[in-house]
């Protein structure tokens, strides 16, 4: 185990969602020393929120599970959460990195017992819920946290709600006066995880996102789905609560437009394919109308794709949407023409679903330090400097062709630390 | 190394309020005759520094840590690399879980609850006193050169980026020179913004690269006749490509088919073979293995309407990309592009094709329209495939006005001519075209032939490669490299129809893991999912009956065996899941932490009372994968778990042996569970094959329970996925509800 401060040798991955992870593990599992860091409260990012992976139909938490015991078990890897990079010097080789932690409010001292959020009042929008249901303002952010340690949003804190949090824990955990913590490591490579965001459903005015509850996206729909969603695993439209009894899928929401992300997100097609899976599961007998440009399930997901166009419920229509219309009964009309017939058509639903893009996290939060990206915000892996990329802040991408990167990225970083 | 046990006893996080502690303490001292501390916080700063105090005063090296999961404070309770921790799980599995009291019930739920954590206590201080450190396996030779198999794109760059990090490698490449199918390209996908042009084809500054490199080694015209031994071992046969060895690989053969061979009732296939145990004195030794051996184009006389292989007119993308590089494409004028086969009948592209044969669709038609201005070609797709950025290239082509696209289902090709119905452009559509061109799949070379060869008791080839269609792939979406042969990273065209960018990500990425399972091998330790495991099995032979359940069962291929069938252990194979364990009848295979006698005693240590119908005790082993963490979150969640419920923490429910169950029965316990991954197509199971093999095994332990008197139904295996965790509380009540009723086992007491 090398110091705090790392080795010449040592790699820092940006970022601590699968890719992150993959790239983490996979050069620590080879014997290099790795500073992993994330900006949440917890590791496993947007994976993390996924009710299950196409087309197996598996819990992403199961391979996190395994990553997270990796991780216990591998002393080269240094784990450091809500951290951010604040500024990168130096070269190839040898980069001096500023991180910065912001305050979690618990310390080590916490058993994760839960004491504190049983005694907290006070109550926050839950994030990792797209905001869907409220958690206490002293919380852990998921079952499934790795770590398992509580986080408190002190804003969120009423005084009284602060003097009960801090007087439940019986650990002295709470520490109210914590501050940012900085520190400087030194590291040979930097490999950029930063990952993707859902694109913003209320930039694109036509689909009305903001102007009807019946009008989701497809993350939201993810943790509906969950087990430990903000629904317990049902799918219902916000607001009322209602079972629908009708979706619309609406492809290529952000992404294949200029006006918005100009490239093709990649997994929108198949995430939509697996949610009929969850609606089926949840409403054998709801109508499902897919509205898409391109059906894009190449190589072994087309089965799946075939699998599931055959469900007889299910209308799957060539044509971009051009207009969500809310209706006065809580419902929506989408609106589209048929590229195949030029027919417009006009179709009520009780849930309309927007297959957003994946933008890079880092075209949204703005990098921390000048690096090289496209135009679309993906970062430029350079083996020679030893500034590299993986998953999807490289390119969008599922999470298998993620993992490659990622293992890929491990290399690239191994090679910087064994050249110099 | 002798131990010096002691247990602590948080009482934090609610234990010392829900449980008598001083009663539990007891246990230990008493019963267990083992030291017993306790301590208000372990896992804070406080209880982190008595425990190292004791370590140093006391010279404590063994720590039955009860209180939280195994799964949480890991590093707290993490007391050096010569001392052993074990858990018991007070927190989540028994004060969490407790529920509260039914009415009229509080004296017996706070004695249940008493009694179930007592046998938690009994179990962890039974499991400290059995588990031993364990050394890591050391080879006796190591060799750390990579072999590469396959000098395409994929082959080329895993060597090239694993010679950057250092490592030795040797290519090999069947055909006379290295390139592969990119030999043949006239140029390659765009791989960087604004992802406009296509670009010059690389393939020989890749070659170029590889032949001045110094850590690397180039034999063309060569193949693998058979790879025998293990990572950081393997011994290789190359031979001349095509040429038939003494040391090919031999088919694996039955013990029914070997029957009929000898009764001369049937061909040998490895007629004039050496055996695939013995092993060639003069092959080359290598430490782990990338198979590069890409993709040959699929076949598509099958589609009759499109009239490939009677109409001269229809070539396939492949044969096309051969003609635009050999200049033949004078008098091509018009060309069309048919994307998918099935007429009116679905809407998929040729089988094996993948988003590549859209591009390579889109990127023939700027050939056709570069070779000359007033070329025109047509694209008739039912879905066109460019996923992530490959989207702005599609969007330049679209811009060219000598370039058709359209989606379509071609229905037919005659002479020069194609139908297509069901146009963007609203009506049928006949084109009179120079040439059609069929955008046939990639076949990964793995479909039809062994190709790896290997000299292994389970055969030359990857297991159950139908399930991926034929290609050299993982099941595992978060692990795109584990196959079931440790220590051999597929990559490229073999494992999945990939685009340039892609294989070379994909190559670079198999070299890295190449790479890390010969170190791992050479620090004896296990690679992925028990990354770092220093255990490994290790057998008692004197007691073997050579049954050869082990090396049957192995779901990594990690044992060969001699003649007489006597296991042959290859440690650098094994992924430590315990599956050779659970399938030893002679219980003689077991971990320096995880054995046959150590879980049989934790399971005798159940305090098992009699005459007690509200006292049953019905054994539960649990998958730590997937099994364990859903019943910790059903604890997190406080749900209600039956009090006579014990939970036995298994590696996978391969390693489960059934004696352990006929332990537990023999004990008085009255049910026994195993709860694990799913299995079937879409397993879940992290070592591939554990929990099916569980599931048979329970099938037949259930004839002999009847044979015993007892009823088949108090053992049961059942699948839970890791999100079950509100479901699992009721999966195995309702378990514990059944055995209820069928009474208490009547060997109780016996």
């Amino acid at each position: 185990m090398t110091d705090e401060q790392g080795t010449s040798g040592a790699i820092l991955v940006v970022g601590g969602g699968i890719s992150g992870l993959t790239a983490a593990l996979e050069a620590a599992e080879v014997g290099n020393d790795v500073f992993l860091v994330e900006k949440n409260a917890y590791f496993g990012g947007r994976v993390a929120q996924l009710n299950q992976y196409f087309p197996k139909l598996c819990p992403p938490s199961c391979g996190l599970e395994i990553n997270f015991k990796r991780i216990k078990d591998n002393r080269r890897i240094r784990t450091y959460t809500m951290t951010s990079v604040t500024a990168v010097s130096g070269g190839p080789g040898n980069y001096e990195v500023t991180l910065e932690t912001a305050p979690r409010y618990v310390n080590s001292n916490c058993t994760a017992c839960g004491d504190c959020a049983d005694a907290c009042t006070d109550e926050i929008d839950n994030d990792f819920n797209f905001g869907m249901n409220k958690s206490k303002a002293a919380y852990l952010p998921h079952e499934m946290a790795f770590p398992r340690r509580y986080v408190i949003n002190k804003d969120a804190l009423s005084d009284e709600g602060a003097a009960a949090v801090k007087a439940s824990c019986k650990y002295g955990a709470v520490d109210l006066d914590m501050g940012t913590d900085s520190k400087t490591i030194t590291v040979a490579s930097i490999i950029w995880a930063t990952g993707w965001t859902p694109y913003d459903p209320t930039k694109m005015d036509n689909l009305k996102y903001n102007e009807s509850d019946a009008i989701v996206t497809n993350m939201m729909i993810e943790r509906m789905a969950a087990p430990g969603g903000p629904t317990d695993g049902a799918i219902l439209r916000p607001g009322d609560n209602k079972e629908p009894e009708s979706f619309a899928f609406v492809q290529c929401a952000g992404s294949r437009d200029e006006n918005h992300l100009e490239f093709c997100s990649y997994i929108c097609c198949m995430a939509t394919f697996k949610q009929m899976t969850y609606i089926r599961e949840r409403y054998p007998e709801a109508k499902i109308y897919v509205f898409y440009i391109d059906l894009r399930t190449p190589g072994k997901y087309e089965k799946f794709r075939e699998k599931l166009m055959k469900d007889e419920h299910s209308t799957f229509i060539k044509g971009k949407v051009a207009e969500i219309i809310p209706e006065s009964d809580g419902s929506v009309t989408v609106v589209a023409e048929n590229a195949m017939t030029g027919e417009k058509i006009k179709q009520n639903v009780d849930l309309a679903v927007l297959a957003t893009g994946m933008q890079p996290s880092l075209n949204v939060d703005g990098a921390p330090v000048p690096l090289d990206t496209d135009p679309s915000g993906f970062v430029n892996s350079n083996p020679e400097t030893g500034i590299l990329s993986a998953g999807c802040a490289c390119r969008a991408a599922d999470v298998v062709t993620s993992n490659q990167s990622a293992t890929a990225a491990a290399l690239k970083a191994i090679q910087v630390s064994r050249r110099s | 190394m002798d131990k010096k046990i002691c247990t602590y006893i948080c009482t934090g996080c609610g234990i010392g309020e829900a449980l008598d502690i001083e009663a539990l303490s007891a246990v230990v001292t008493g019963e267990m005759s083992q030291e017993c501390k306790t301590h208000a916080c372990l896992c804070g700063s406080e209880g982190q520094a008595f425990l190292k105090q004791e370590k140093k005063a006391e010279g404590i090296n063994t720590f039955t840590i009860c209180a939280c999961s195994p799964r949480v404070m890991q590093n707290e309770f993490e007391m050096g690399d010569d001392c052993i921790t074990v858990r018991g799980n007070l927190r989540e599995q028994v004060i969490w879980t407790a529920g509260d009291a039914e009415e009229g019930q509080e004296d017996s739920h706070k004695e249940w609850l008493q009694e179930t954590a007592s046998d938690y206590v009994r179990m962890a201080c039974t499991r400290a006193s059995k588990t031993e450190m364990p050394e890591a396996y050391e080879m006796e030779s190591m060799n750390k050169e990579i072999l590469v198999m396959g000098g395409g794109i994929a082959g080329i760059t895993a060597a090239v980026e694993a010679a950057k990090a250092g490592s030795k490698v040797t290519i090999i490449e069947k055909a006379a020179v290295l390139g592969g199918k990119a030999n043949g390209w006239v140029k390659q996908f765009p791989t960087s913004h604004p992802y406009a042009e296509l670009e010059e084809n690389s393939i020989a500054s890749m070659i170029a690269e590889a032949e001045s490199d110094s850590n690397i080694t180039i034999k063309t015209s060569t193949e693998v006749a058979r790879i025998g031994g293990s990572p950081g071992d393997f011994k290789v046969t190359l031979k001349a490509a095509d040429a038939d060895s003494e040391w090919d690989a031999p088919a694996k053969v039955g013990v029914d088919e070997q029957d009929l061979i000898d009764k001369g009732e049937k061909e040998d296939p490895n007629e004039g073979l050496k055996p695939y145990g013995e092993v060639n004195e003069k092959a080359d030794t290598f430490g782990a293995v990338v198979l590069a051996t890409g993709w040959v184009p699929a076949d598509v006389s099958e589609y009759e309407h499109l009239g490939y292989g009677s109409n001269d007119k229809v070539v396939t993308n492949a044969e096309f990309e051969a003609m635009a590089k050999n200049g033949k494409l004078e008098g091509i004028n018009n060309v069309a592009f048919v994307m998918s086969p099935g007429a009116e009948e679905h809407d998929e592209d040729f089988p094996y094709a993948s988003s590549v044969t859209s591009m390579v669709a889109l990127k023939q038609a700027k050939y056709v329209r570069e070779n000359n201005d007033d070329a025109k070609a047509y694209i008739l797709y039912q879905h066109m495939r460019t996923p992530g950025n490959m989207e702005l290239f599609y969007k330049g082509v679209q811009l060219d006005d000598g370039i058709f696209m359209t989606k379509a289902t071609v229905t037919g090709v005659e002479g020069g001519t194609v139908h297509a119905k069901d146009t963007l452009l609203g009506e049928d559509l006949e084109l009179d075209v120079d040439l059609v061109v069929l955008a046939a799949g990639m076949v990964p070379t793995t479909k039809d032939a062994n190709i790896i060869n290997l000299a292994y008791r389970q055969g030359p080839a990857f297991l159950d490669l139908d399930l991926f269609d034929g290609y050299a792939d993982s099941h595992f979406i978060c692990f795109p490299y584990e196959t079931r042969r440790t220590g051999i990273y597929a990559c490229g065209g073999v494992r999945k129809a990939m685009n340039m960018q892609e294989t070379i990500d994909d190559a670079t990425g198999a070299a890295l893991k190449a790479i890390q399972a010969i170190e791992s091998a050479d620090h004896g330790v296990s690679v992925h999912p028990r990354s770092g495991d220093k255990t490994y099995p290790e057998f008692f032979m004197q007691r073997c009956t050579q049954c050869k359940r082990c090396t049957e069962e192995c779901p990594f291929g990690a044992l060969d065996d001699d003649e007489k069938g006597t296991p042959l252990p290859n440690p650098s194979r094994c992924r430590r899941c315990g599956t050779c364990m659970g399938a030893c009848p002679e219980r003689i295979i077991g971990f320096k932490d995880y054995n046959i006698d150590l879980i049989a005693s934790m399971i005798k240590s159940i305090e098992v009372p009699e005459d007690d119908d509200d006292k049953l005790r019905i054994l539960i082993f649990a998958c730590e994968n997937d099994a364990y963490p859903a019943l910790d979150m059903a604890g997190m969640r406080k749900h209600k778990l039956n009090h006579m419920i014990r939970f036995i923490p298994v590696r996978c429910l391969g390693s489960v042996n059934m004696a352990w169950i006929r332990d537990a029965l023999s004990a008085g316990l009255d049910g026994a569970m195993l709860l694990g991954c799913s299995y079937g197509d879409d397993y879940q199971c992290h070592f591939v094959k554990g929990s099916e093999i569980a599931s048979t095994r329970m099938e037949n332990i259930g004839d002999t329970l009847s044979s015993l008197g007892l009823e088949p139904e108090r053992v049961r295996s059942e699948s839970v996925a890791i999100t079950d965790y509100d479901k699992v509380a009721d999966l195995v009540n309702d378990f514990v509800d059944e055995i209820v009723e069928l009474g208490p086992n009547p060997f109780k007491g016996f």
